[in-house]
């Protein structure tokens, strides 16, 4: 897209770019300027380093710019701390490039708004309509229930750095879990960052694999990359769990090796992508990020005018 | 139904057995009858009611979702009942029912055993709008007749063990005289009621099983107080005829009468006998992979009971008529059981012979001379042993031949289960035929846990290609494989299967080139 001499979440870098939020498939390091949410530059900092971009630019929720031809403004997704939908405005024609977002309650990020628009762009991840998460709060309770059956073993959740992690945490609050929750390494740096923008983590300790005697009955959350490997080894008899949209379906969960699959996800499942379709009245729709068919498909059946937008470069986020 | 569900759900992803009955454990301290009773039936098999078959599932799907969407669906998820139990556009947690309003397991197993088979999927119907995600797969699963969560019979009844304080072979002692939803079992357990009545019935009494005997031990087998019998090949059973009942018991307590009919066809008597399943032709044993061919069925066929018929080797015998004979030492019951079957003589079945022993050197020759095909070894029993439910360490003895080994080459390894589950574990082994290397076993233990690692480390370094879970290794690594028997296999691409293989020692020090070839391998199969 590049209405204004800009590109949203570019996938190589460029001159100017608004970035929608900060995961690693949407922020990429290298570009000269960028345009995002203050939180969203924040992340990308911390994890980019100087690679965040040339000139930063902080947008809140709601300012509008110029940008050429264009007005830009940033709307809360509901995806993580930060993210955005960018929403275009030119020649009395809005569009609206929602990145990821999702329709469920998070107390770590600003909730989704829907924006009436003219074309609307959607993510598809959970594009089929056998993906509806069930509430997470119900999720979190089979994880407590779990470390009630088997007190003695260390539950390990799979979990990104960035906003599942945090939203695991709180869902566990929310729950009363009070007791530390010990994190891999990892993933401490983002908690660090969620917590300066005032949300209430609890207590945090680094979970050193050392000690696997102290962890014995804790939970502990590992990126997923850590939690069938050797690093996950060294715990006590651990029970895997991994939170993630995908765990849904049960094959996809025995794939991963998963013990006690959680399905929480960031990303809006088939009945939100949906209702946003419907929200939003855009006549037309375009379907990116995911599986687009499906989505094409039920837009049709909704009288919208859909099509499949093939990007490159956006892979199978886990969420 | 959502503690079932809940329940089914957390077993499906339990790798471990023991992790399983802690799952079973909490669910029956926890779920109040009739429903904890009702699990433990359609978990062992016992619940039964008209069954709905797949395509009308299919049918009923298809009145509330689009075509295209559903296809798109069910080639994603690969699972009929879980494709509709995610994709069904009712239920509470869509805002479409009251999640108090789901119905229990009671109502569900109640009204389905009330229900004509016309009526079922109307019933179904209406549950399915009332039950979330998690209760639509497990009541789909369940009318189908597919709750396949790795719960065997024997392990429920562990878990009632374990969760009650009774012992496993006082539980098998009942279980056959109590029915879903085993109310009278619950109370007895829950300590509210008395033991439930084990009746006079053909029902299961639990086996006594031998411990397998160590170096020690054979200094001691004197035949001033051991009998002394082969140890035959085949799969341990519990004949039951009493009136017109008569039933085949697995060692477990499995009822598997309905696929020897060839057995039943002569157990016109009132007893109940120990002794070993096999199949036998001409008075020879045929090795254990044919009687492969008539177990894990549910029905036989007229050619295979020709082609592989059975026959039982009796051991020992529990009563005859009404009469207790357990308590008698095993020589009285000995000598019970040989007059009973003369004059009985029923057919199909003959009596395991007492092989003659002078003292522990003779038996020792006996058992490594054992190498006719449906002999493992020897069994030891004590004279004045009784027959006593469970594996009381003492009064019988299992003493296998030693076991043959050959030395393979890592070909493949996978990952494990459970604590595992981070290791390649699993590992597919291979020898020589010709230039190339042929699998011809896995084994999955063997080693300890230090062995463990640095055979993970191995594979990690030495891997060649991956697909999922296995990776394939180059071949580099030895493994001197100790295994029980070997057979013809035509399942397997060497033509030999090996039984109970593990792994022996790992010979890092061998080279690949000098490991065995597969013509040794089958110089070792059995008649
Ligand atoms: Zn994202
Ligand atoms: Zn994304």
């Amino acid at each position: 897209m590049e209405p204004g001499g800009f590109h949203v979440d570019p996938v190589a870098p460029v001159e100017r770019a608004v970035i929608t939020h900060g995961h690693s498939d949407h922020a990429r390091p290298g570009h000269r300027h960028v345009m995002a949410t203050p939180a969203t530059l924040a992340i990308m900092r911390r994890r980019l380093g100087d690679g965040a971009g040339g000139t930063l630019q902080p947008l809140g929720y709601g300012e509008a710019v110029r940008v050429g031809d264009v007005t830009v403004r940033l709307v809360p997704a509901g995806h993580v701390l930060g993210s955005a939908q960018v929403v275009l405005e030119h020649a009395g024609a809005r569009a609206v490039v929602s990145g990821d977002y999702k329709r469920a309650p998070d107390a770590t990020c600003a909730p989704f708004e829907p924006v009436f628009c003219d074309v609307f762009v959607t993510e598809a991840t959970f594009g089929l309509p056998v993906f509806r998460h069930p509430p997470a709060h119900g999720e979190v309770a089979r994880l407590l229930h779990s470390m009630t059956v088997f007190p003695e073993r260390t539950h390990v959740v799979g979990a990104y750095a960035l906003g599942k992690c945090q939203r695991v945490i709180t869902l566990l609050r929310a729950a009363g879990y009070d007791r530390p929750i010990h994190l891999h390494g990892a993933l401490m740096p983002l908690c660090d960052l969620y917590r300066d923008a005032g949300i209430d983590l609890g207590e945090l300790r680094p979970a050193t694999v050392a000690d696997a005697a102290e962890l014995r009955g804790a939970l502990v959350l590992a990126p997923p990359g850590a939690i069938a490997d050797r690093w996950a080894r060294r715990l006590s008899d651990p029970v895997v769990a991994l939170a993630s949209g995908w765990m849904r379906v049960r094959q996809r969960a025995r794939q991963r090796g998963v013990e006690l699959p959680l399905v929480i996800s960031d990303h809006a499942d088939w009945d939100e992508l949906v209702d946003t379709l419907r929200d939003v009245g855009a006549p037309e729709v375009w379907v990116t990020h995911g599986r687009e068919e499906a989505l094409v498909h039920q837009a049709g059946r909704m009288g919208i005018r859909a099509r499949a937008l093939s990007l490159l470069g956006f892979g199978e986020e886990g969420a | 139904m959502n503690r079932f569900a809940a329940l089914i759900d957390a077993l499906a992803f339990m790798p471990s057995r023991n992790g399983k009955i802690r799952l079973l454990v909490d669910h029956f301290a926890h779920t109040p009858d009739p429903d904890r009773g009702w699990a433990l039936a359609a978990l062992t098999g016992t619940l039964v009611f008209a069954e709905a078959k797949p395509a009308a599932i299919r049918r009923l799907a298809a009145t509330r979702v689009d075509a295209e969407l559903f296809a798109w669906s069910y080639d994603y998820v690969g699972d009929l009942a879980e494709t509709v139990a995610l994709i069904w556009p009712g239920g509470p947690e869509h805002g479409a029912g009251d999640p108090a309003a789901a119905p229990g397991l009671d109502e569900v197993v109640t009204a389905l055993q009330g229900a004509r088979r016309a009526d079922v999927m109307e019933l179904v119907e209406g549950w399915l709008d009332r039950l979330d995600a998690s209760g639509r797969y497990a009541l789909l699963k369940l009318i189908t007749g597919a709750l396949r969560v790795g719960v065997s019979a024997r392990l429920a009844k562990t878990a009632l063990a374990a969760w009650s304080g009774v012992a496993l072979h006082d539980v098998e002692e009942v279980w056959h005289a109590v029915t879903p939803p085993y109310g009278t079992l619950f109370a007895w357990l829950d300590g509210r009621a008395g033991r439930p009545d084990a009746g006079t019935g053909a029902g299961f009494r639990p086996l006594m099983l031998a411990t397998a005997a160590e170096e020690g031990d054979a200094a001691s087998f004197d035949p001033g107080d051991w009998c002394a019998e082969w140890k035959w090949d085949g799969i341990r059973v519990q004949l039951a005829a009493r009136g017109a009942e008569r039933r085949i018991y697995s060692r477990t307590g499995d009822d598997v009468s309905a696929v020897f009919p060839d057995v039943t066809d002569h157990m016109s008597f009132d007893a109940v006998l120990d002794g070993e399943l096999l199949v036998v032709r001409d008075g020879t044993v045929a090795p254990f992979n044919d009687l492969q061919q008539r177990l894990n069925r549910k029905t036989v066929t007229a050619a295979m009971l020709r082609a592989y018929p059975a026959f039982v080797r009796l051991y020992d015998i529990l009563f005859e008529g009404a009469e207790d004979l357990r308590p008698l030492p095993f020589v009285a019951r000995r000598a019970r059981l040989e007059h009973w079957y003369e004059a009985v003589r029923p057919r199909r079945m003959d009596l395991s012979p007492l092989v003659p022993f002078a003292g522990p050197e003779d038996l020792a020759a006996l058992r490594d001379g054992a190498r006719e095909a449906g002999i493992e070894g020897l069994m030891l029993k004590r004279r004045d042993s009784p027959y006593v439910a469970g594996r009381p360490r003492g009064p019988w003895f299992k003493w296998k031949r030693g076991a043959l080994t050959v030395d393979a080459v890592l070909m493949y390894a996978q990952r494990g289960h459970g604590k595992r589950s981070s290791f390649y574990s699993d590992f597919t082994f291979g020898v020589w035929r010709g230039e190339e290397l042929v699998p011809v076993g896995k084994a999955y233990f063997g080693f300890t846990d230090a062995e463990l690692v640095e055979l993970d480390r191995w594979v990690r370094a030495h891997t060649v290609r991956r697909f999922g879970p296995v990776r394939e290794v180059a071949p580099g690594l030895v493994l001197e494989v100790a295994f029980d028997s070997v057979n013809r296999s035509t399942r397997h691409k060497s033509g030999v299967a090996m039984r109970f293989p593990r792994v022996h020692r790992i010979r890092w020090d061998k080279p690949p080139g000098e490991a065995d070839r597969l013509e040794t391998v089958e110089s070792l199969v059995d008649r």
